[in-house]
């Protein structure tokens, strides 16, 4: 199929407001009698709070109030609270709100406020807490009891607290790089004769992995403002969807879904941390409720560290077996999560990128989501996948050394195609190109040449190439669409979609112009406000949005072109099957005279009334579609659906990176002198947004690989590192002068316009291809262990000691 | 460095406006005790070519000023602490953090903000519309601070190898990782200028 608009770049709407600094983002809203909120967070890891003397504080002039969690509906553990009191069980945990009439005096009341707690046992590091006698996050339990598994990682995660110990023997074996005896899991799944699949391999690799929590660090710090007007909450949050996050914001706030008004035009970055609606929108929300003042509740960059979400650090093991033709025949996995104090894990989603990216025979894995006093954890890109893609790469590269077969043939061979069936679930793919990405990486790398080159170079320098792999499900179903074509003819493409940067809250409305054969010049992108009257929409993560809307956008179009159709038979007699479009008309296909403009067509929806102008929809529909299109009742010709089309199997989004390091042995220290990024994501659907999200992945991943951890004092349950530059977040220095990228583009027969997303696998990919060349370049040693800094690469090549204990999390 | 901004008013800026952020009382305590104080607070700045009249408390940092007394908010404050570079503004043409200047300091140089870049006729100014037309910006929220170092570069050298525009860069983060599309968009602009 020839598209008009699928796979053409243009400049979404608000990239101009981004350049003039004219979009707005949370900070950036004033209103009249705006009052400015500041948190008072926990100084302990642990503990719960005894008392609050927030007198002095009151009696300052200019301070208007304090918010506590008395003040705010109960929260049960581990469910992160808005204020913490009863169970306090991280350093910044946001303890109190105060609000003054500026912001000056608002931080300097909170040095007035007077907290006595009553302190805990803590816990920096799972393994020490599942360790017989080692200590608990909370006095119940070390655990997530999970209710029941995630689908994905854009559920909700809901469980209990319970308790695991392991002997102190067997910890010992998995920090060893050894298969634990006899104990237990909180989850686990099998698929395949995994005894049988180690007895047939002709080569075994086993071996622990560390991967490092990392902080999110979106540059627009979670702020809110809000105020109330007539029972109804008006909220400007920062966020990565429309949708959910209104039924959820508003349970926090105990109004009806009709009672909150969400704006979000732009959102600073949210790489799966604002994928929810988080605590501290309900700390505003209330705070403006019970002042009856419209609050900003500014949380500054030490803040947005600690309650900003990072990414569950994992220690564990692997085994690999392998025949000698390169199958892959067992892989055993066990990752234990460090989930912080809520639990969340991804354990499972690790194991799948193994699933899709090596397509063993069996396989097994098996998980424990920890809890510790650690900051609270939440999804952040390619969850899971990406910790696995990071630590299995350089692992796997042992098995190819060991099988004598190249690296990139080795992943070529095992990698998912069409064929393949994944999961535990033996699920197969809407389709896959996973070696063909590798190929083309291949290629476009120069991978044989870079590869049998010797890797010493002058003086101190020593070359590494590296080759990784990113998995991650790309994509859902049963969303809806929804559009409005207005008598001017203006076409309205409503999304619900979050706007956080990556523009697929604008590429995926181009699926409906396509359908509706119009000029994108005649369409408004309505978006940002839920005033508006937006379609109830994923989330925008899980690199799902480009699968799941250019969907349902195209179900909305198909509705609103058959409706078209009707109105013109209605108009000038016959059937709409004797219909066609066309330049913005409907018309008799065999009389092109005969017909109407869209905004003719419009004008008779509204007259017509009924489904055409929205006063009636199918039942089908979510309730936030619904409301919505009873906002627009009248107003046009409204077209609606939930998109229905079939979806048997999983959405793939997948990546192959390549990258050529050059390291210092002096230093430790390497530079990226080459990458090259390649993906399968179906057919392209805006190539400078696709570029910018390979691209962009690869610096997260760089991150991960070589910079970013989390590191909290042991001791004293202290994080340090909380700033942008001590959590070492990648600079324009840290990444090469020139990234080159490129795509498979082979249309997905499960999306009408033949698109996957990808935003996810890219950043897993390119960590792994960086782990892949680390130890490349230092002839096939392993570190199991991510980021590699250059005191780990210094300290094993003077053969010293670097005083981390294996299997250690958050730590130096 | 500005010849004007001396590096060592730079740093003792710096080192007051970060006490002052460190310390909440003492933010509090100098505010009151300001009303008396010899420093003047009405100061007239010099911003996108235009003078302000303003009242500026001795401790206010420029992104501070701009945002909250002026309405200027494409100056972004994602760190307030001098480790982002979203809130990069130009005075006397150089690139400088305004969460790291005192207003006070700036009352001398001409101030300039991504809100002063477009052309008289409204239309989008160069280095601008180079980074439309290289998508450059992903959230945006860096996006300003961006453009400004750009901006500071191009006006001192408008020819730049990638190598110079990347150290050009290397005070602005971009959580994106949009940065091979702002090199885009920074070589697009010095094409865009000869």
């Amino acid at each position: 199929m020839t598209f008009k608009y699928i796979g053409e770049n243009y400049t979404p709407a608000d990239v101009a407001g981004k350049v003039t600094g004219e979009i707005k983002y949370v900070e950036d809203y004033q209103r009249e009698g705006m009052v400015y909120a500041r948190l008072y967070t926990s100084p302990i890891p642990s503990g719960r709070v005894v008392n609050i003397d927030a007198s002095e504080a009151l009696r300052m002039d200019g301070v208007l109030g304090i918010l506590t969690a008395e003040d705010l509906p109960p929260s049960q553990a581990p469910a992160e609270p808005m204020l913490a009191s009863a169970d306090v069980t991280y350093v910044g945990q946001p303890i109190l709100a105060v609000a003054a009439i500026s912001d000056d005096i608002a931080e300097a009341a909170l040095a007035r406020v007077q907290v006595d707690f009553e302190y805990r046992d803590f816990v920096t590091d799972p393994l020490e807490s599942i360790t017989e006698g080692g200590p608990d996050a909370y006095p119940d339990g070390n655990i997530l009891r999970q209710a029941g598994a995630l689908a994905n990682e854009n559920d909700l995660i809901s469980g209990g607290i319970g308790r695991i110990k392991w002997p102190v023997g067997e910890i010992d074996r998995l920090r060893t790089g050894q298969e634990p005896q006899n104990v237990e899991f909180a989850s686990s799944w099998t698929y395949g004769d995994l005894d049988a699949g180690f007895a047939e391999a002709d080569v075994i690799v086993e071996e622990p992995y560390v991967t490092a929590s990392t902080p999110h660090h979106c540059l627009e710090p979670r702020s809110g403002m809000s105020y109330w007007e007539n029972g109804k909450c008006y909220f400007y949050g920062s966020s990565q969807n429309m949708s959910f996050t209104r039924p959820i914001l508003a349970g926090f706030l105990g109004i009806e879904l009709e009672d909150l008004v969400f704006i979000n035009q732009a959102t600073g970055g949210g790489f799966g941390s604002k994928a929810f609606p988080y605590p501290m929108m309900g700390v505003c929300g209330h705070f403006s409720r019970i002042l009856n003042r419209p609050v900003q509740l500014r949380i500054t960059r030490e803040q947005e560290h600690y309650v900003g979400g990072s990414r569950t650090g994992t220690t564990g093991w692997i085994k690999v077996g392998a025949r000698a033709d390169g199958t892959v025949t067992a892989v055993d996995v066990i990752v234990i999560t460090d989930g912080g104090p809520t639990g969340l894990n991804f354990g499972a989603s690790g194991a799948q990128h193994i699933s899709v990216g090596y397509t063993p025979t069996a396989m097994r894995y098996r998980g424990i989501p920890v809890f510790t006093n650690t900051t609270p954890k939440l999804a952040q890109r390619g969850p899971g996948q990406n910790e696995m893609a990071v630590a299995i790469a350089p692992i796997m590269d042992k098995v190819a050394r060991q099988l004598n077969i190249d690296r990139m043939e080795f992943r070529r061979m095992n990698a998912a195609n069409n064929e393949s069936l994944v999961y535990e679930d033996r699920r197969s793919l809407t389709s896959a190109y996973l070696p063909e990405a590798l190929e083309k990486a291949a290629e476009m790398f120069n991978w044989s040449e870079k590869e049998s080159q010797p890797r010493q170079q002058a003086g101190s320098k020593v070359r590494g190439v590296g080759v990784g792999m990113g998995y991650h499900q790309a994509g859902f179903n049963g969303f809806d669409g929804l559009l409005r074509i207005a008598p001017d003819g203006r076409i309205h493409l409503h999304s619900g979609v979050g706007n956080l940067g990556t523009y697929s809250y604008s590429d995926t409305t181009r699926a409906a112009a396509e359908v509706l054969q119009c000029r994108w010049e005649s369409c408004d992108v309505v978006s940002g406000d839920s005033s508006l009257h937006l379609p109830h929409s994923s989330v925008q993560g899980g690199s799902n949005t480009t699968f799941t809307h250019t969907r349902a956008n195209w179900a909305a179009a198909e509705d609103a072109v058959r409706k078209l159709k009707e109105i013109a038979a209605t108009e000038f007699g016959g059937t709409a099957e004797e219909y066609s479009i066309g330049d913005e008309r409907v018309f008799r296909t065999d009389d092109e005279t005969t017909g109407m403009t869209y905004g003719e067509a419009a004008t008779r929806a509204i007259e017509m009334g009924g489904a055409y102008s929205g006063q009636e929809y199918p039942d089908n529909l979510d309730r936030i579609t619904k409301v919505a299109v009873e906002g627009l009742a009248g107003t046009g010709l409204i077209g609606v659906s939930r998109d229905n089309l079939p979806l048997n199997g999983h959405v793939p989004g997948l990546t192959a990176s390549m990258v050529e390091i050059e390291l210092d042995l002096d230093t430790g220290k390497y530079d990226i002198l080459e990458y090259v990024g390649i993906s399968d994501c179906g057919k392209v659907l805006h190539p400078n947004g696709l570029s910018q999200q390979i691209n962009g992945g690869a610096v997260w991943g760089f991150g991960m690989a070589g910079l970013e951890r989390h590191v909290h004092d042991s001791q004293n349950g202290l994080p340090a590192g909380v700033g942008i530059y001590q959590a070492k977040v990648p600079t324009i220095m840290d990444v090469p002068v020139e990234m080159k990228n490129g795509a498979v583009d082979i249309p997905d027969p499960a999306n009408p316009a033949g698109a996957r997303g990808v935003g996810e696998p890219a950043m897993g990919s390119a960590a792994a291809a960086i782990t892949s060349a680390i130890a490349d370049a230092l002839g096939g040693h392993l570190f199991n262990r991510a980021p590699v800094t250059p005191d780990m690469i210094i300290n094993h090549l003077a053969q010293r000691e670097d005083g981390v204990k294996p299997g250690e999390l958050n730590t130096y | 460095m500005n010849s004007k901004l001396t590096r060592r008013r730079f740093i003792k800026g710096v080192i007051y406006s970060s006490a002052a952020a460190a310390s909440g009382a003492g933010f509090y305590l100098s505010a009151q005790s300001s009303s008396g104080a010899v420093s003047e607070r009405l100061l007239t700045l010099n911003i996108n070519g235009v003078e302000r009249r303003v009242d500026v408390a001795p401790q206010e940092t420029l992104a501070f000023t701009l945002r909250n007394k002026l309405a200027l908010t494409g100056t972004k404050v994602a760190c307030n602490r001098g480790e982002c570079g979203a809130c990069t503004v130009l005075l006397d043409d150089v690139a400088n953090y305004a969460c790291s200047v005192l207003t006070h300091n700036a009352k001398r140089h001409a101030i300039v903000t991504v809100e002063g870049l477009r052309a008289s006729d409204g239309s989008l100014g160069v280095v601008q519309q180079a980074f439309v037309e290289e998508l450059a910006p992903q959230c945006g929220f860096c996006t300003p601070g961006q453009v400004m170092s750009t901006e500071a570069l191009l006006r001192v050298n408008p020819n730049p190898t990638r190598q110079q525009a990347r150290l050009a860069l290397a005070g602005n983060i971009c959580r994106c990782g949009a940065y091979d599309h702002y090199l885009n968009g920074v070589m697009r602009a010095a094409e865009m200028l000869s």
